[in-house]
């Protein structure tokens, strides 16, 4: 068993550009079922020769059952993306794009309460179920493993960071999930913790946080009553200074919550393994497991 | 991108927020005709982009036109340097004149977006001022928060209770509740990621007044404000970052460093500087080039790295999924040539096709330092510092 996706799940991309185009490629050849592609002007054509393009999402999954959707469609327009992908009830929704103003995602994380979709980023680099040969999104298919760690994260390079190093000793992924690094974002730590908590193929959690708000406080309090299997954790920016942003919009120290000792501190308290220099994430998984 | 204060006042004007008489200037001559026109006797504070002026002697209450001159011949054209502004400070080019306000009592007010409730808050403290920041932590009894709904905005029966709270003088609290509602407009108007006001004073006749405002907006959203981008003050920015922004670059200047950084991905960024930090060497920069990657946008990244003179390493940490490792490499080599630059360089570099992107780096001229994974990044540092 994977989260998220299954061997059921058929994909609609909605963005083509030079990246979507070549990272739709990637996809496909990793193994991920591609069915439809979404742009106004370019009905009735085909990607690759062989996808089918429709002008609205509605219409890409009357005619292809797409259950998910993948968007690389640039910032000003991403918003319109992400609702239509909600009003068309697809299961996931995966948004890549980078550099949606906060006040957009604001409007859609209202938006999508009680609604079917589950949203994973914005500014995230997707879903990889290895298992399965499924990818939606841009993780790089070749430094995955088949195996049993469920990676969440905030940060996409680290991600595949965590990734390497785990397939390096050995060891494979269940699936690797990047929620994204805007202060605004869909699925949490803590839906995603509750899912690889519930999913028998997941033995033990990659948790990689950085610096800014308070998310990984509230994934500290959410292991200690709901967390039994093992949780290894990183935190990125300690050495950042206060106030400042760091690429990321989340990745702000406002405040003491902010600051990496603080989250490293709470989930520490809470029994997760500390692996405090970042190329050791394999060895310390291999000494827990 | 902040905005100065005189910019904030006259984007919440627009809201129909009423502030004390005010005028800007950039030069004493022009400091005393404002001061002499608002009757001698006023206030006058530098502009910069940055809080602590007070303490920092960027603000003065001035007792005659000629006070306020001599006053902005001592600042203007100088660094302002605040507890906020690192060493370097910023320059003050213009300051700011407004006539007194006689103050009874000194509120805070702001309003931003709050990750967590993932909505707009507002936040109120029965004490502003310049320890507003003391308060927060000490004293958090005294500060008071309203969520706001994104699709309805503030509730009425909500605000009713919150500004209940604040005891201010008088029986119907309606220049609170209009000052709210009017800074609610504004900040949804302009894509705003923050407005404080900061004092909000009571003064002697019990009417409520803004009399400092700071406002911070979205840089997500400036390609739907143009206007608002005009307001942008590049004399208030660090040079480099600055060039890096114009190339869409995520670059922060961190001081005392000697190893310059490039790196794609903020969480890799950030790690990569933890680490530099954990071999004995010290980050210079974090510079994160970003997923969707072309050549010359790398090309200015290296340049920027480069043109740091702190720097006598740089450090090379790729790990490519939308970003392409060989077009990357490329613009790395073409960079290093055209500046003709000997410092040794760490290369980690993996993800999509990165296997060539080495194939490019290796048949260059580079002074190139390989490590095969981010443990070795920190040997190889160590390896320089011992051999040097």
């Amino acid at each position: 068993m994977t989260i998220l996706l299954d061997k059921n799940t058929k994909v609609l991309i909605q963005g083509v550009g030079r990246d979507g185009s070549f990272q739709a490629i990637k996809s496909i050849e990793y193994g991920t079922n591609v069915v439809s592609c979404v742009h106004p002007n370019r009905k009735d054509q085909f990607f690759q020769e062989k996808i089918p393009f429709f002008g609205s999402v509605k219409e890409a999954v009357e005619k292809t059952g797409a259950n998910a959707g993948v968007i690389y469609v640039p910032a000003p327009f991403a918003m319109d993306a992400i609702i239509e992908q909600i009003d068309a009830d697809l299961d996931v929704c995966v948004c890549i794009t980078e550099g949606i103003p906060i006040h957009d995602m604001m409007m859609i994380k209202n938006y999508i309460k009680n609604k079917k979709t589950k949203l994973i980023g914005p500014n995230c680099p997707g879903i990889i179920s290895p298992k399965l040969n499924l990818k939606i999104g841009i993780i790089p298919g070749n430094i995955c493993n088949p195996g049993n760690i469920g990676i969440v994260s905030r940060s996409g390079t680290l991600t595949y960071e965590a990734i390497a190093q785990i397939s390096e000793i050995g060891m494979g992924q269940s699936t690797c999930v990047g929620i994204g690094g805007d202060p605004i974002h869909g699925l949490s730590y803590v839906d995603v913790l509750k899912m690889f908590e519930e999913d028998p193929e997941t033995k033990a959690i990659v948790l990689i946080g950085e610096i800014g708000g308070t998310k990984e406080q509230s994934a500290a309090e959410y292991i200690n009553n709901n967390v039994s299997k093992p949780v290894i954790f990183t935190i990125a920016g300690s050495t950042a200074p206060p106030g400042k942003r760091m690429g990321h919009a989340g990745a702000v120290i406002n405040g003491k919550m902010g600051l990496a000792s603080e989250k490293i501190l709470a989930l520490k308290k809470v029994g997760a393994y500390h692996t405090e220099d970042l190329s050791k994430i394999g060895e310390t998984i291999k000494q827990i497991l | 991108m902040n905005i100065h204060e005189y910019q904030a006042r006259n984007m919440l004007e627009k809201h129909n927020i009423k502030f004390p008489k005010g005028k800007v200037g950039s030069t004493p001559k022009e400091i005393y005709n404002i001061a002499k026109s608002f009757g001698g006797k006023v206030v006058v504070k530098a502009q910069i982009h940055s809080g602590g002026r007070g303490k920092a002697g960027g603000v003065k209450i001035c007792n005659s036109a000629i006070e306020a001159k001599e006053f902005s011949k001592k600042i203007i054209n100088t660094r302002l340097i605040t507890n906020q502004t690192g060493p370097e400070g910023y320059l003050v080019e213009k300051m700011f004149v407004t006539e007194i306000t006689d103050i009874k009592k000194e509120l805070y007010l702001s309003l931003l977006i709050d990750p967590d409730s993932e909505c707009p808050v507002f936040i109120a403290s029965l004490h502003g001022g310049m320890d507003i920041e003391k308060t927060a932590e000490s004293n958090q009894a005294h500060i008071f928060k309203m969520n706001c709904d994104p699709f309805l905005g503030i509730k009425p029966y909500k605000l009713k209770q919150f500004v209940a709270k604040l005891n201010l003088p008088g029986d119907d609290n309606s220049q609170i509740v209009s000052l709210i509602n009017n800074i609610y407009k504004a900040f949804i108007s302009n894509d705003c990621s923050l407005i404080e006001i900061n004092p909000l004073v009571i003064d002697d006749k019990a009417n409520l007044v803004p009399l400092d405002c700071k406002i911070t907006i979205d840089d997500d959203a400036l390609f739907r404000n143009k206007e608002i981008l005009k307001l942008r003050d590049i004399n208030q920015e660090n040079t480099m970052e600055t060039r890096a922004k114009d190339y869409d670059l995520a670059y922060v200047k961190l001081t005392g460093g000697n190893v310059g950084c490039m790196v794609n991905g903020a969480g890799l960024a950030m790690a990569t500087m933890d680490i530099t930090t954990k071999s004995g060497c010290y980050p210079a920069n974090f510079l994160d080039v970003g997923g969707s990657t072309d050549k010359e946008k790398i090309k200015e990244a290296f340049r920027i790295l480069v043109s740091d003179k702190e720097i006598k390493y740089i450090l090379i940490n790729l790990f490519a999924g939308i970003a392409k490792a060989d077009l990357i490499a490329e613009g790395i080599v073409e960079a290093n040539n055209e500046l003709n630059n000997k410092l040794p360089i760490i290369v980690s570099m993996r993800g999509t096709n990165s296997e060539s992107g080495f194939e490019i780096l290796k048949n260059s001229n580079l002074n190139l330092h390989v490590a095969n994974n981010l443990g070795d990044v920190s040997k190889l540092l160590l390896e320089l510092e011992k051999t040097k």
